[in-house]
């Protein structure tokens, strides 16, 4: 049995912790503590900024950096362009900010910055947050639905050719598929990064206890674990990509009922 | 679970903070620089396609130009040739009424010439035959002593020179 109780508590690197001197910060009597995690935001925000800035040069002949960020400007447009259409061109703006700001703040989140000293905090393995970007998506789904077609939108729930007798069972199941949008949306994104984190972290464990339990122990069960860590890792990066992705794929799949119903 | 265990005294704090920064995400990168970098794009797209334009239509230009000019070559050259040829027909026309010209006149010539060696041919026969008849009046005379008159002895000229 192993020698030492294990350190590594696979939850702890999701605990939101107030930087010094916050913690009683409030506004309109809640408390807006800049945590950890909003920390993290800011550096997403920063990191992004900085980015997208680089390829604000303007030039004719695109450098690599310009390069780089005009084939995620175009990547986006494109998707909206294939899902909804040449309507779908004045989404860009919010789909690229949420598709950025996924993918930024999923590739931080996955940084070894622990050997350093800095945690690296995923905000987005908190659903607090998935869900307030999911509840942004889908008030904006509603917003379109409801502005450019009024009442009529309510005829998503019955989808095209459904026969007269079925309506009733139909729209019901329509609707109730309509309204988990949200929260699939968010516990998607929150379980893939909660999911990646604990794995890593109980991988770690099994190779720090299994290594301090002496060398039979870590030559069976630290190295194998370190083995498969290094490919989880890699697996986690793109799973950073593909649910923010799959955030904004969705996201304009749901716009695009809005804009053009069925 | 701290998602969920910390949830009560955090939730407030996690969306205000994170309205604030995908705000700004939204409002300064999404809206303020996005269609800024889309804009050069288009502007890219658009310029490369105007100065494929622009090729084509030089192209095109050229191409006209160079047709125009071959129609004209050709008509320069057809042109030329008619030139050539009817300064050929004129040339032989002209040439040829100088040589029936020539013609006509070397024929008047020689006929002249015939009619005069003839007459001079009768002329000299005339003679011939005069000088002929003398001859054989006087051969006669000498000969055989007879005095041939000068019409007997005529007819017996003419008849020798008409037998050879």
């Amino acid at each position: 049995m192993a020698a030492e109780q294990a350190k590594v508590d696979p939850m702890k690197q999701f605990a939101i912790e107030p930087i010094a001197g916050t913690q009683g910060w409030e506004l309109a009597g809640f408390n807006i503590a800049f945590t950890n995690s909003a920390m993290w935001m800011l550096v997403t925000v920063v990191v992004l900024f900085l980015f997208v800035l680089g390829g604000m040069k303007r030039e004719l002949v695109p450098g690599r950096w310009q390069m780089m960020v005009e084939t995620f400007t175009g990547f986006i447009d494109n998707m909206l362009e294939a899902n909804i259409g040449k309507e779908g061109r004045k989404y860009v703006p919010y789909v690229f900010s949420l598709f950025m700001f996924i993918l930024v703040a999923n590739l931080l989140g996955l940084l070894p910055l622990g050997i350093v000293g800095i945690h690296p905090f995923t905000f987005t393995s908190h659903f607090t947050v998935t869900g307030v970007l999911a509840i942004i998506s889908f008030s904006i789904v509603l917003l379109v639905g409801f502005w450019k077609h009024g009442l009529h939108f309510f005829s998503l729930f019955v989808p095209h050719g459904t026969p007269l007798p079925m309506v009733p069972v139909i729209a019901p199941i329509e609707f109730i598929s309509f309204m988990v949008r949200p929260f699939s949306l968010a516990l998607r994104l929150f379980v893939a990064m909660m999911a990646g984190h604990v794995l890593l972290k109980v991988l770690s464990s099994f190779v720090i206890d299994g290594t301090n339990a002496g060398l039979g122990f870590g030559a069976l069960v630290g190295l194998p674990s370190f083995v498969l860590m290094i490919g989880i890792s890699a697996l986690e990066i793109l799973v950073a990509g593909i649910q923010a992705y799959v955030f904004a794929l969705l996201t304009s799949l749901y716009i695009n009922d809005a804009e053009h119903l069925h | 679970m701290p998602q969920i265990a910390q949830l009560a005294e955090t939730w407030s704090s996690q969306v205000f903070w994170l309205l604030i920064f995908f705000g700004i995400t939204f409002f300064v990168i999404g809206r303020g620089m996005v269609p800024k970098v889309m804009d050069t794009v288009a502007q890219r797209d658009s310029q490369i396609s105007g100065d494929l334009a622009a090729a084509k239509a030089a192209r095109d230009a050229a191409d006209a130009e160079e047709e125009a000019w071959r129609v004209k070559e050709n008509e320069n050259r057809a042109a030329a040739q008619a030139i050539v040829a009817k300064a050929k027909d004129e040339a032989a026309a002209k040439s040829e009424t100088r040589l029936k010209a020539a013609q006509t006149r070397l024929d008047k010539k020689l006929a002249d010439a015939e009619t005069r060696i003839t007459e001079a041919r009768t002329a000299a026969l005339t003679e011939v035959e005069s000088v002929a008849v003398e001859a054989a009046q006087d051969i006669v005379a000498t000969l055989a002593g007879v005095k041939v008159t000068k019409p007997t002895a005529a007819k017996a000229v003419k008849e020798a020179m008409t037998h050879g």
